[in-house]
């Protein structure tokens, strides 16, 4: 659902009812349907258990879902730029892991299922302190503050021994004891569900917080803060409660990871687990409420599965951020909420054969470059690992012209065609927007 | 006479050693519209800026006062009826709460409905406000500025651009909307002027070279020669 696409009518939203509800949310309540029944596609009849892979991959996703959509609340809704977002999920994690820790020698009799809440109180308690200082600045300046702030705690979790662990991190176990369901919680299986409840609960506290007035001067502010101030607002104090309710959230993320890993490490605080939120959250969609869950799921599936098949996945994963940050700003669901009106004014039919025709070199590139990219890494890093490179029982030799002409090919002569074929598209789509639009008007 | 809306006393304001606004003295009236006029160069935005700049803006909101640009100011990706909304919800009293659906605030609606309505863009309720044409943009804008719920408003060349006939919509909505307030206006366009301010304030070179209702002000010698230039172009 988009944000575009909220009526807020002066009319209360109760009044058409529970089928008015079903008929708008059917979206995220079918998602959440199949994130119940998914892991049982797993299950092994056999031995009884689900796959531990397909387990925790969804678990990673419900996580990741929760942590991009708390990125979002800075990103997307007020503007904000952050490059150290992970210190909220790590401090998280730790706060969370220290009361597990404490849940276990009986000091605190707090039910696993609660823990979360201890998560969200550190990201809450973090978020306040450290964003009182960067939520003084905005834009560029802001930027860098979280990135200093990033640089800092990741720090800070190498030198102290006794909250962070040092490099070996703190270690904990989930099975406490205190459940509120009698659950021991060993099997991954009811972590996971777990998982599904919490993300569901912040999704819905998220979606929330967008809607209330704080959520809107976010966006006001993000879009005109000169306006915003003249209206009332004070910037600062909207972009300060902004920053400590989206460390809540990243918060509950964190103790989700620790509930999943029963580990936290340094890792959790540090840039890269930062850039991941970004990378979530921008191929996902800046634009509305779903694009981080749609990034979120993407990457965690890129992560998971392609790093199976390669070790440069995270090549992948960068090219794919640069494409759509130089193509498509809004992220993916930009580019599908661009084509809205044209379904709306019954025309996408018309786009069915330019498409067609730009998915042919789009595969010859693609495939060419990952050819390139895989007979690279096989050159290099598979060839110390003593791998070979097998295509379909054919083993391509790296070192061998063959395969880096055919790459070559392909990449070169699929781009010319790609380029013909994008400028054919372009004309096709300007032709349809522009019908649309004339059909709009005459309405 | 009772207390202004607005009083200036001798303000002066340099950009390096360039004396922009040299001494203006000035008393608005609660209740009348006051336009300020002189030829480009005279320092009338800067006066504005200075009007408005005393303080933090979100601070200058709280103590009754509003304003618009001269470049328009909305909230672009923000739909129409958003833009509005967000305009009234400090003024009724929501600050930062996140615990409550600005969906749910029944009063807070009906009268953002109600200022979209005075502002007639209702059928553009729910279009993103960059997609606005112009007028409607500096139309929003005005609608933003008075939800503000400030006593005081000043505008910053609020027909600027707009043709004919997009300029007579706006002086009749400017009229109808600022009713019971104090309006401060800069504009360039004489008819503007001439149709709706009380008073009129002529600044030349960052000096008030006279002030009075429209009439006085049309027949002033001094004004005619150093800012209208010919008789001609008052009329």
């Amino acid at each position: 659902m988009s944000e575009g696409a909220i009526r807020t009518t002066a009319r209360p939203v109760a009044a058409d009812g529970a089928v008015g509800f079903l008929r708008r949310q059917w979206p995220w309540l079918a998602t959440l349907a199949f994130a119940v029944v998914v892991p049982w596609f797993s299950y092994d009849w056999s031995t009884g258990r689900h796959s531990g892979f397909i387990v925790s991959m969804l678990s990673q996703i419900g996580i990741s879902i929760v942590f991009a959509l708390s990125y979002n609340m800075l990103m997307g809704q007020a503007g904000l730029l952050s490059f150290g977002h992970a210190v909220f999920l790590g401090l998280g994690g730790y706060v969370t892991a220290h009361v597990l820790n404490a849940a276990k020698g009986g000091a605190v009799p707090l039910p696993l299922e609660l823990t979360p809440l201890a998560g969200a109180l550190g990201g809450l308690g973090f978020a306040i302190v450290l964003g009182y200082f960067a939520t003084k600045q905005r834009a560029t300046a802001f930027a860098m503050i979280t990135l200093g702030i990033g640089e800092l705690i990741t720090s800070c979790a190498l030198m102290f021994q006794t909250f962070f662990g040092g490099e070996g991190g703190v270690s904990t176990n989930r099975m406490t004891g205190h459940s509120l369901f009698g659950l021991g919680y060993g099997a991954p299986i009811q972590v996971y569900y777990l998982i599904v409840a919490w993300t569901a609960l912040s999704m819905v506290g998220m979606l929330f917080l967008s809607r209330t007035p704080l959520g809107r001067m976010a966006n006001a502010t993000r879009d005109n803060y000169e306006r915003a101030q003249f209206v009332g607002y004070d910037p600062r104090m909207v972009r300060f409660f902004q920053f400590a309710l989206s460390g809540l959230f990243a918060g509950i993320a964190g103790a989700l990871y620790t509930l999943t890993y029963e580990i936290v490490t340094y890792d959790t605080v540090a840039g890269p687990m930062s850039a991941n939120a970004l990378l979530m959250t921008y191929i996902g969609g800046v634009g509305v409420f779903a694009g981080p869950v749609v990034g979120a799921v993407l990457i965690v599936l890129l992560q998971s599965w392609v790093s199976l098949l390669s070790n440069s996945w995270l090549v992948y994963a960068g090219v794919l951020f640069i494409l759509m940050v130089t193509f498509a700003p809004m992220g993916l669901t930009g580019l599908v909420l661009m084509h809205q009106p044209i379904w709306r004014g019954g025309r996408m039919g018309r786009l069915v054969g330019p498409y067609l025709r730009l998915l042919v070199p789009a595969l010859l590139v693609v495939l060419g470059f990952v050819l390139a990219v895989e007979l690279c890494s096989f050159l290099t890093i598979g060839a110390a690992q003593g791998k070979s490179f097998t295509l379909s029982r054919i083993t391509i030799d790296p070192r061998g012209a063959g395969a880096w002409l055919v790459a070559g090919l392909l990449l070169v002569g699929g781009g010319l065609w790609l380029r013909v074929a994008m400028h054919g598209f372009g004309v096709a789509w300007s032709a349809v927007t522009e019908d649309v639009k004339r059909a709009e008007v005459r309405a | 006479m009772s207390t202004p809306a607005l009083r200036l006393t001798d303000v002066r304001k340099s950009f390096g050693s360039t004396a922009v606004i040299m001494g203006v003295s000035l008393e608005v009236a609660v209740g009348s519209r006051h336009a300020i006029i002189g030829p480009n160069g005279a320092g009338k935005t800067t006066l504005f800026n200075l009007i408005s700049g005393r303080l933090p803006p979100h601070e200058i909101n709280r103590r009754g006062l509003s304003r618009s640009f001269q470049v328009t100011s909305i909230f672009p990706r923000m739909t129409v009826f958003e833009n509005i909304r967000c305009g009234l919800l400090w003024s009724q009293g929501y600050k930062y709460s996140f615990w409550q659906l600005v969906g749910g605030q029944r009063a807070l609606n009906e009268a953002a409905a109600r200022l979209l309505a005075d502002v007639n863009l209702e059928a553009r309720r729910d279009v993103p406000a960059g997609l606005l044409s112009y007028a409607e943009q500096r139309a929003l804008e005005i609608g933003i500025t008075i939800a503000g719920g400030a006593n005081t408003i000043l505008l910053d060349e609020p027909t600027a651009g707009m043709s004919r006939s997009e300029a007579d919509h706006a002086v009749a909505l400017i009229r109808r909307i600022t009713a019971g307030k104090t309006l401060v206006m800069v504009e360039h366009d004489m008819s503007v002027v001439f149709d709706l301010a009380d008073v009129v304030t002529v600044l030349v070179y960052g000096q008030v070279i006279a002030s009075g209702p429209p009439a006085e002000i049309r027949a002033n010698r001094a004004v005619q020669d150093a800012y209208l230039g010919a008789p001609a172009e008052v009329a």
